[in-house]
């Protein structure tokens, strides 16, 4: 992957006269591939990562990992039943996966019922779908690389060293 | 009751006592009394040590090796050190009598000093150096003959100096490559140059490559890949700083059969043998810890492109260094020695850095500036010595 982006991927508040010192390149060649990233859709937008470990008493949601058994259709695969259930706002994430079984789908909700609503009234019943199995999920280690307890763990090394 | 003296009534050692006390001690106790300091300071990697490392040890000890190892270390990491050398360049090494795994590179170099060395024996050190080359020469009962580096040289050894020095009978040299704490690194051809007088006047090599993987401007070529080498040569290595296991303490030699024995039978004497659990790890992190090595390569040669612009943007003239995480930097615009420097800069702006003078005798300029610290932290650093010039 491109360097700019590997940056941009662990900051997405990089300055991209910081990323032109780091990588001893022009400025405005950082800003013309930001653009070029931008336009083809490469980045499709800056997110924020939030420790929700630390606001779950403030900020309670629920959020359900589902294994999702599909019939695949003719000519179209898993591709269109798929985005049925992608476009459901509720639904953050959609895999397809190999082994036992097909789709893989994260859902949020702001609380247990309105999730497994969800799940019993529009997902399960839906066409071509033969069976689901819920997760809800219980604790955050780990958030895309980001372990969450090691945040603001301070350095142990002794400030100077030769 | 007769109230005890404090003061002790035992003559130690003379030598210890003799040795140059280390100018910065003082400087160093200060910013251990501070609070909030962005640390530009420290001598190793900020990374932790991979997780597959750790884990490899972690499982180890569950398994129930805590003991000691053979002196020389566990046959299985040796191999692996001689296949490593090997694949570099091109030498073999007899992982029975040819290596040995030492408590990191600084014990390999007191053990190998006290090993070659016989009363007055002369070893040149190149200057600027990691601070314990010349007192582990002297006690080792020799003579420290250091060459200093010239900032006019960019630092790096000056073929001509080298021989001045040869020509006074040392018997050995201690050259550090990419070196602490100038980041200089030397090419195929640069070394050849070195190599040739070293040859000439057969002196024995002491090789300190323990920042190899961390070149970044070129490929780094041991001097061990020269011709007839390999018996001119102590190699030292460990895995300190490229896999970030500074704790683990695991460093080692390779050498003529000879000189190992001698090392080890002061080793065995001294140490017994380097702690089992970093032994583990260090053959982990040969096996696979070539992606994360890469990776934090990568990230160390990113801030080394920021921190050196941002430092020459605001007057501080910083080669760039071709290795290791140092900048060696020129302050004497700021009109201050570099321990006044290095102290005002901590109490005023909360930044800490290494005044030259740690590492040479000649550093009253410069300032040993460390990027293995985070972006964010080498970033506000800049930002406050910035703002610190400003305000002199």
């Amino acid at each position: 992957m491109d360097e700019i982006l590997e940056i941009l991927q662990s900051n997405a508040k990089a300055d991209p006269a910081d990323i032109a010192h780091q990588l001893d390149i022009p400025v405005e060649k950082v800003c013309e591939a930001i653009a070029e990233y931008e336009k083809r859709g490469v980045i499709v937008k800056y997110k924020t990562i939030i420790n929700k470990e630390i606001l779950k008493n403030e900020d309670e949601e629920v959020t359900a990992l589902i294994e999702v058994k599909v019939t695949p259709q003719k000519d179209k695969g898993f591709d269109s039943i798929a985005e049925r259930i992608y476009r459901f706002p509720e639904v953050l994430s959609c895999y397809l996966l190999s082994g036992g079984y097909d789709l893989f789908v994260i859902v949020k909700g702001p609380d247990l019922r309105t999730v497994s609503s969800f799940v019993a009234e529009k997902l399960s019943p839906m066409e071509n779908i033969n069976g689901t199995v819920t997760h809800f999920l219980l604790k955050r280690y780990k958030d895309d690389g980001d372990i969450l307890i090691l945040q603001g763990k301070k350095d142990t090394r002794p400030l100077v060293s030769a | 009751m007769m109230e005890q003296s404090h003061e002790l009534q035992f003559d130690l050692s003379r030598l210890v006592a003799g040795l140059p006390p280390s100018g910065i001690r003082e400087f160093f106790d200060l910013v251990l009394t501070m609070d909030d300091v962005i640390s530009l300071g420290v001598g190793e990697p900020d990374f932790s040590t991979p997780w597959h490392i750790i884990e490899s040890a972690i499982f180890n000890l569950e398994k129930g090796y805590t003991s000691y190892t053979s002196n020389k270390g566990m046959l299985g990491l040796r191999k692996s050190i001689a296949e490593t050398i090997y694949l570099k360049c091109g030498i073999e090494y007899n992982p029975e009598d040819e290596i040995l795994i030492t408590v990191g590179v600084s014990e390999a170099m007191d053990v190998v000093l006290r090993a070659i060395l016989n009363p007055g024996d002369k070893v040149a050190v190149v200057k600027p150096s990691y601070v314990s080359y010349s007192p582990c020469v002297i006690m080792a009962g020799g003579i420290a003959e250091e060459i200093e580096c010239r900032q006019e040289n960019r630092f790096k050894l000056d073929p001509a100096d080298l021989e001045e020095v040869c020509r006074k009978k040392v018997k050995a040299i201690i050259f550090n490559y990419p070196g602490n704490p100038t980041g200089v690194s030397y090419t195929k051809d640069e070394l050849a140059e070195i190599i040739k007088i070293v040859q000439k006047y057969n002196i024995l090599l002491l090789s300190d490559e323990i920042y190899d993987s961390l070149t970044y401007d070129f490929n780094h070529t041991s001097v061990l890949c020269f011709p007839g080498m390999k018996n001119q040569t102590v190699y030292f290595n460990g895995f300190s700083k490229g896999y970030a296991m500074t704790g683990w303490r695991i460093g080692y030699i390779a050498a003529h059969r000879d000189i190992v024995a001698m090392a080890n039978k002061i080793h065995q004497y001294t140490m017994l043998c380097a702690p089992i659990m970093g032994q583990f790890a260090a053959m982990e992190a040969l096996r696979s810890g070539e992606h994360e090595a890469l990776a934090m390569k990568k990230e160390y040669n990113r801030r080394r492109n920021f921190i050196v612009s941002q430092l020459n943007d605001m007057g501080l003239t910083t080669f760039l260094p071709q290795g290791a995480f140092y900048t060696y930097t020129d302050v004497s615009i700021a009109r201050l020695n570099s321990i006044d420097f290095a102290k005002k800069l901590l109490m005023e702006r909360k930044v800490a850095l290494v005044p030259g003078t740690a590492f040479s005798s000649c550093g009253e300029n410069h300032v040993r500036i460390s990027y293995a610290s985070s972006f964010e932290n080498i970033k506000e650093a800049m930002f406050r010595i910035k703002d610190f010039l400003k305000s002199l």
